[in-house]
């Protein structure tokens, strides 16, 4: 498999994800800088977490109007993989690649620990390794994490299985408990914990891995 | 030119820093205050005479997201 | 009080976009015996600075006396003293004086680490305090080259009841995770204590610490006559001048009013100064740097010629500014955040700047490296300041204050402990002294860069050297009440702690920074207690191998004549060559022993058992033995080398089954023990760890019990675990949610 991360002014996981890649789903990964009109041909583009532009206006607003984004947009439309973690999430509801947004958390303090999510959907490039049903503990990092849709789209994503995880305990107030959802085609990830935190024992954890597991087989 | 922009959260949206204030409002004594919303406001200066649908333009594709928000436009 | 024009109080003056006309404003001030004291200058230092120039000075050059001699940057009164800690070993690449503190961890690796001080802003403004607090510390270490790796605190709050004390609290603790967790370093321990002493002036002490190649280490020391001086970072407003002064005064009634000068911290540039810095230090562009901290562009640039021995030359109208007419004086003494100073190979300047352009940093070369040993301003043409170097840096005014030492307490002995030790075990694990802190760490990413292996909550924080199978054992600490009691004995305690802590992840105690928190220094009586703590701390270091390579004094932590209780904090670094044979406080298998390595506890004087449960703060503390400590911490570390211990804790706040306690709730799993007195329970004898290992292996020490159930059972008396998780873990949500 071949990887990008994109990396935007304030990104702070990039590395991590990098890493992640590299090392659990053996992906070939290069970096590339939010600046370039152009995506390299890859079969995953990653959307890592941080404060791109310090989260200023918006979380992940003026990153979401990055040269590099429009590209994104189109692969994505192309059905090209993109995975969006934290940020990278709050980048592609601000896009609109995913319906919704992400507000302040409801408990309004940042909050950054280990939370059980249950797995809804057990298929796909991304959730294939996880057990539907079972519940796996991702960390979390974020002062926006409180997902919103209105009730319309929260249906759709219910009837159309596109809610990939949910928190197993509350956690920042998101709307029906979602934590990540996909798109419709199913080739676009958006998730507020960080799989890429937990994917060795040192860690703490490798509940992680079977995000990056699942994406090796089936992208390559 | 000068354009202030108002940002606010659109109904039904959970407003919990809007939340937080009444509360705090309420503790302070001011049972007046029946519900808060917090917003943003924005201060454009800009070239004269630009239009009006040039400023939504930047409203709708960058300082506001209309998913969660609606705008508000004054221009002098 | 006479009215200057330009005077930092009275800065409301008209101005204009002219630099002539500004430049007339600030020669014509005239310098009054009122504003040099409201420059914090005694008449007596005012005296050598007439000397040292021969001529009187104008008022930008009584500015950045006022500045370089303010305690925060001169260490009047404690370099002296600060002399006598130990400062060397065969690990230690970089000591006191740089920006930061560097340690070798070999192969080519080394740290470099400080922990520093932002008491008073985070008095008067927490959120923006505490957050430019670890904004300057962050810079202090990756001006030298490092990435940072990891970000600590200690923190000092008054009375939990205190009407001040939770929003200081929300703000500190909101302002610390605000600016780390957007810069993406992670934030991965501290301690914070709750004492009324700190009710009128908390403390707020950050640390950094970084990661670098011993080969790509950058020095402050300007060299290369001619060479470029460069601008880089955020512009200068008129924010936080006259911040080092404000540090070094003591706090007034109205000192609340000074709000305007605190600075406001953007983290967002701060994270692209470190990637910009980084990138440039791959290249060999730089021949020194400096970050622009306390007295901003003044101690920078002095220091950097100072330190290089030779001069420099800035022309002001090339600097970067964000507001309009800012004078000489302004933009000298201004504090605003994220920048910094550096000198460049001659012809650099464009691989430079396009660096700093694609960070979206501003860039501007403002001056010159000159012999002149003069530090020479020149602004709208002229020659706005000329002072000679010498008096600014190493010769600034020292002072050997007079102190006078803290009489010796008695023991109190006789006492009569009215419950039973599971009764009071509840108690105390939901005190304010020893109740769970996750409140607080939950609000700091503690994870980013997914090399933190040893997350808060344990003895020290441990992060992995990326890429290699070495990992940094980083902890904070320091008793207060113990300093307060006895200074000599709470300056040991404070290493041996330390020392402990590292000690106890399995880690090889290396070196040390200081965050030196005192009163005002011109009372005998609080200069004994500095003097005292200095004292048991250069005993403890050298005996256990911990140089200070770094650190900080805060002094005039007084408000209305009220002092804090004696603060020398202490942040403190490990080595572990390979992160797997590591260990942490959780209890890991039912029917492990309960090992207590040390003497059984007897010293229950300024134990928090005594403070907490009896209401009383009495007695000498307990006494360190430096020899123990040293043997102790060989043969636990060796323990945890060799794999024979499946958990480990050290003894401190709280006692032995205190220590028990906390290791059954990382571990959700209880303990069954043999009766214990209270003075076993209890007494904060040092040198002493728990630990655990499977039934068989032979520990030196007193066997305690076992791990198993759901309860602390000690003899036939017992309390259920879920009872103590309750009490420790809702004590301090329960306060900052009331």
């Amino acid at each position: 498999m071949k990887a990008a991360v994109i990396v935007f002014p304030g990104s702070n996981c990039d590395r991590d994800m990098a890493v992640a890649l590299r090392d659990v789903a053996k992906a070939d990964v290069q970096m590339v800088w939010h600046g370039e009109a152009d995506l390299p041909d890859v079969d995953l583009i990653a959307l890592p977490g941080g404060f791109s532009y310090g989260d200023y206006l918006r979380t992940g607003a003026i990153a979401a109007k990055s040269p590099v984004m429009a590209a994104v947009v189109k692969a994505a439309a192309q059905g090209r993989h993109v995975l969006g973690v934290c940020n990278g999430f709050q980048m592609l509801t601000e896009t609109g690649i995913l319906p919704g947004a992400l507000l302040r958390n409801a408990g309004l303090d940042y909050v950054c620990r280990d939370v059980p999510l249950t797995v809804e959907a057990a298929d796909g490039a991304f959730c294939g390794d996880y057990e539907a049903g079972g519940t796996i503990r991702i960390p979390v990092a974020h002062h926006d994490g409180n997902y919103f849709a209105d009730e319309g789209t929260l249906d759709e994503l219910e009837g159309e299985g596109r809610i990939a995880f949910r928190y197993a305990e509350p956690v920042n107030g998101s709307a029906r408990d979602i934590a990540g959802i996909r798109n419709r085609r199913g080739n676009v990830l958006g998730m507020m914990p960080h799989p890429e935190r937990l994917v060795d024992r040192d860690q703490g954890g490798t509940d992680g891995r079977g995000l990056f597991t699942a994406l090796a087989k089936a992208l390559g | 030119m000068k354009a202030r922009i108002y940002i606010t959260l659109k109904n039904g949206v959970l407003d919990p820093q809007g939340k937080a204030v009444h509360h705090a409002l309420g503790a302070l004594g001011f049972e007046e205050a029946e519900d808060v919303r917090q917003g943003k406001y924005i201060e454009l200066e800009l070239a004269d005479g630009t239009p009006e649908s040039r400023i939504e333009e930047m409203c709708t594709k960058l300082l506001a997201n209309t998913v969660i928000e609606n705008f508000r436009i004054e221009t002098d | 009080m006479t009215h200057s024009p330009i005077c930092p109080a009275s800065r409301h003056i008209p101005t204009g976009p002219d630099a002539r006309a500004r430049l007339k404003r600030s020669r014509m001030s005239e310098i009054t015996p009122a504003l040099v004291a409201e420059h914090g200058l005694s008449p007596e230092e005012y005296g050598v600075i007439l000397t040292a120039l021969g001529r009187t000075p104008n008022l930008t050059e009584l500015g950045i006396f006022s500045v370089m001699w303010s305690e925060h940057c001169s260490y009047k009164s404690s370099r002296l003293h600060l002399k006598k800690l130990p400062t060397t070993g065969p690990q230690v690449i970089c000591g006191p004086g740089e920006n930061a503190g560097i340690v070798d961890i070999g192969d080519g690796d080394a740290v470099i680490f400080k922990m520093e001080s932002h008491n008073h802003p985070s008095f008067i403004e927490p959120y923006q305090g505490a957050a430019t607090g670890v904004g300057g510390i962050l810079r202090d270490v990756f001006t030298m080259g490092a990435r940072p790796v990891a970000n600590m605190n200690a923190l000092r709050f008054g009375d939990p009841g205190h009407p001040k004390t939770r929003h200081l609290v929300k703000g500190v603790v909101a302002g610390i995770g605000g600016y780390g967790n957007c810069v993406g370093v992670p934030t991965v321990g501290g301690e914070t204590n709750f004492h009324p002493a700190y009710n009128g002036n908390i403390l707020v002490n950050a640390m950094t610490v970084g990661t670098v190649r011993t080969d790509r280490i950058f020095y402050s020391a300007a060299a290369g006559i001619g060479n470029p001086v460069i601008y880089v970072g955020s512009k200068t407003g008129r924010d936080g001048i006259h911040g080092a002064t404000m540090a070094s005064a003591e706090f007034t009634e109205d000192s609340e009013e000074k709000r305007p000068t605190v600075q406001v911290g953007d983290p967002f540039t701060e994270k692209l100064l470190i990637e910009a810095c980084l990138e440039l230090m791959a290249t060999d562009a730089i021949v020194a740097i400096q970050d622009m901290g306390a007295a901003g562009l003044t101690s920078s640039s002095v220091e950097m010629a100072d330190k290089g021995g030779v001069g420099i030359h800035l022309d002001l109208d090339k600097v970067p500014c964000r507001e309009e007419a800012m004078t000489p004086y302004e933009m000298m003494l201004s504090e605003s955040q994220e920048r910094m100073l550096m000198v460049l190979k001659p012809g650099r300047e464009d691989e430079a700047r396009r660096i700093f352009e694609k960070w979206e940093l501003d860039f501007a070369v403002i001056g010159e490296v000159t012999d002149t040993k003069h530090l020479v301003l020149s602004f709208g043409g002229e020659t706005v300041c000329d002072i000679p170097l010498g008096p600014l840096g190493d010769n600034a005014p020292l002072y050997d204050r007079p102190h006078v030492p803290t009489p010796a307490r008695q023991p109190i002995g006789g006492l009569a402990p009215r419950n039973g030790v599971t009764d009071d075990l509840v108690t105390l694990m939901g005190c304010p002294a020893l109740a769970s802190r996750r409140w607080i760490w939950e609000q700091y990413d503690h994870m980013v860069m997914a090399d933190t292996i040893g997350r808060p909550g344990g003895d020290a924080a441990i992060v992995r050297v990326h890429g290699t199978k070495k990992a940094i054992a980083i902890t904070t600490d320091c008793n207060p009440r113990y300093c307060f009691a006895d200074p000599v004995e709470g300056g040991r305690q404070a290493i041996a702690e330390a020392y402990r802590n590292l000690t106890a992840v399995g880690a090889t105690p290396l070196a040390t920074t200081d965050c030196m928190n005192f009163g005002n220094p011109e009372r005998p009586e609080i200069m004994g207690q500095f003097v005292g703590c200095i004292e048991g701390m250069a005993e403890a270091c050298a005996a256990l191998d911990m140089p200070i390579v770094s650190g900080n004094v805060s002094l005039y932590n007084e408000t209305n004549g009220v002092g804090i209780l004696p603060t020398p904090a202490i942040g403190a670094v490990g080595l572990l060559k390979d992160y797997d044979r590591r260990t942490d406080i959780a209890f890991k298998t039912a029917g492990d022993v309960i090992w207590l390595v040390g003497a059984p506890g007897r010293h229950l004087d300024q134990s928090v058992w005594l403070w907490q449960v009896e209401g009383r703060e009495d007695g000498p503390p307990p006494p360190v033995d430096l020899a123990a400590e040293k043997a102790m911490g060989d043969y636990i570390r060796n323990l945890i080398g060799n794999g024979e211990i499946t958990a480990a804790h050290d003894i401190s706040d709280g006692g032995a089954l205190v220590a028990v306690a906390e290791m059954a709730l990382a571990g959700d799993m209880g303990a069954a023990l043999t009766p214990m007195s209270h003075a076993e329970a209890f007494g904060e004898d040092q040198a002493r760890y728990i630990v655990t290992a499977p039934e068989g292996v032979a520990i030196e020490g007193t066997r305690l019990g076992t791990v198993g159930g759901a309860s602390i059972a000690v003899g036939g008396t017992q309390v259920g675990l879920a009872d103590i998780r309750t009490a420790h873990r809702d004590w301090l949500p329960d306060i900052m949610t009331r």
